[in-house]
């Protein structure tokens, strides 16, 4: 216990010294009138009950954002979670975490190429670093087949080369190629692996296709293959995701759709606030190898949701999953409420 | 009890004619853009109803930034220039793009 306490607070003072670490690195540019460095991210409470076992868990995710000169930017995201789940006696036991997500320096070489170097959240598919963060997410869990192409740890320790390769009126084209070391540290444990993404948007249409790939390059060298579609009509509020991954021993696809209606006094009236959710996804084995953290059987999911955007960004996310498989059905009930926050590191005139 | 083919393929069928009508309803999907005044409020992005010609700021704004997340209700103007970098990273935004979503949350 003691040395559980005694790694608690290591962590943490880790943590807050990276943080004052980076905002130190602001104050000693003397960021411009724009730059100051910032501090968002969000922190939730939140439940879950699968088959009628209810655990809770509290979570901060803060991300400090620092920029240096005029093309350096260093961020980081962390987590600290505690989580209550009950012990099969009538009682809950409880542990916590606290940990690095990622922290990587992005230099804006040219218009059209940033280099990432660091600790960087893996550009395979679209949750992992557009949606995972607590205050983006409409469901309270991510999809099954997002652990599809992270290589266990969702993070790569190496470089990362990004940005637009073509931007026109009627499309753009982004891509992201990265490498990543073996690492085993415990706040940046990584694969070593490569991989890359490319995106096609159409602003008319407001429709984007992507295509992700990555290898791992360690112990079972493996291959995985994302596609995934957006779709968010202009001038509505509606919103179909959907992403599809293929790995060496499982596939699976999700399909979300969210929608927030204006027809009744706008999106700050109490309707408007309302957003009902839908999601389907399946996932299938392709053998009987267990690496990729999918379900061991072929497992559909139907998760209805239904979240309330409230004023000063507090968010409260509902939902009920119906989950199919060979051996049980399961029903799956999540609440949970997240705020968001936003501000700059300093008071300022 | 699995969800088969026969009852995926309606269910599909079902949601694209949801998105369809949605479409074709098209909601007055109103749009609020920065005050002028030291504090943008960037709040729910909104489309003004019949804006023929939308700022361009606010066009890279939807199309980049809304396309994942709410907007925050509002923030100082002395992190728009770490917001905007932020975003040109995460969301592969070119070099104009960059300088148009500042002065778009910077005004």
């Amino acid at each position: 216990m003691e040395l559980r306490n005694f790694t608690r607070r290591a962590r943490v003072l880790r943590l807050s010294s990276l943080v004052a670490g980076l905002l130190a690195l602001g104050v000693g540019h003397l960021a411009g009138a724009q730059d100051t460095p910032l501090l968002s991210g969000g922190v939730g409470f939140f439940s879950n009950t699968p088959g009628g076992n209810t655990s809770a868990y509290s979570i901060l995710e803060p991300l400090a954002a620092v920029p240096v000169g005029p093309h350096l930017l260093i961020e980081s995201r962390a987590a600290l979670l505690e989580t209550w789940s009950p012990n099969g006696q009538g009682g809950y036991d409880h542990s916590h975490f606290v940990g690095l997500t990622y922290l990587q320096g992005d230099y804006v070489a040219s218009s059209h190429l940033t280099a990432v170097v660091g600790s960087y959240l893996l550009p395979f598919g679209t949750y992992n670093e557009r949606l995972s963060p607590i205050w983006i997410g409409n469901f309270q869990d991510g999809p099954l087949v997002a652990s599809l192409g992270l290589l266990s740890t969702g993070t790569g320790l190496g470089a990362q080369l990004r940005g637009n390769a073509i931007s026109r009126a009627k499309y753009s084209i982004d891509y992201t190629t990265w490498y990543s070391a073996r690492s085993a540290n415990s706040q940046f444990s990584a694969e070593r692996s490569f991989g890359g993404r490319s995106s096609l948007y159409l602003p008319g249409q407001r429709l984007e296709v992507g295509l992700s790939y990555d290898r791992s390059l360690q112990n079972t060298q493996e291959n995985f293959y994302g596609m995934h579609v957006w779709w968010e009509p202009k001038e509505t509020n509606f919103r179909l995701r959907s992403e599809f991954a293929r790995g060496h021993h499982a596939q699976g696809y999700w399909v979300e759709a969210d929608y927030r209606t204006a027809a009744f006094g706008g999106l700050d009236s109490f309707i408007g606030r309302f957003e009902p959710l839908f999601r389907m996804q399946q996932t299938f084995r392709r053998d009987t190898i267990i690496s990729d953290g999918l379900p061991l059987l072929n497992t559909q999911r139907a998760d209805f949701g239904l979240d309330y955007n409230l004023p000063h960004n507090v968010r409260i996310l509902t939902s009920y999953t119906r989950q199919f498989s060979s051996t049980s059905n399961e029903n799956i009930w999540e609440t949970g409420i997240v705020y968001r926050f936003l501000f700059p590191a300093w008071r300022g005139k | 009890m699995t969800i088969r083919a026969k009852h995926l393929v309606p269910g599909l069928l079902v949601l694209a004619a949801v998105g369809v009508a949605v479409v074709s309803s098209r909601p007055g999907y109103t749009q609020s853009t920065p005050s002028s005044g030291s504090q943008p409020q960037v709040k729910q992005y909104q489309v003004p109803k019949g804006a023929s010609a939308q700022d361009e700021g606010q066009r890279i704004f939807a199309q980049n930034c809304s396309r994942c997340h709410n907007a925050p209700e509002g923030f100082p103007p002395r992190i728009s220039g770490t917001i905007a970098r932020h975003m040109r990273v995460r969301a592969n935004l070119s070099d104009h793009d960059e300088q148009v979503l500042l002065r778009f949350l910077n005004p």
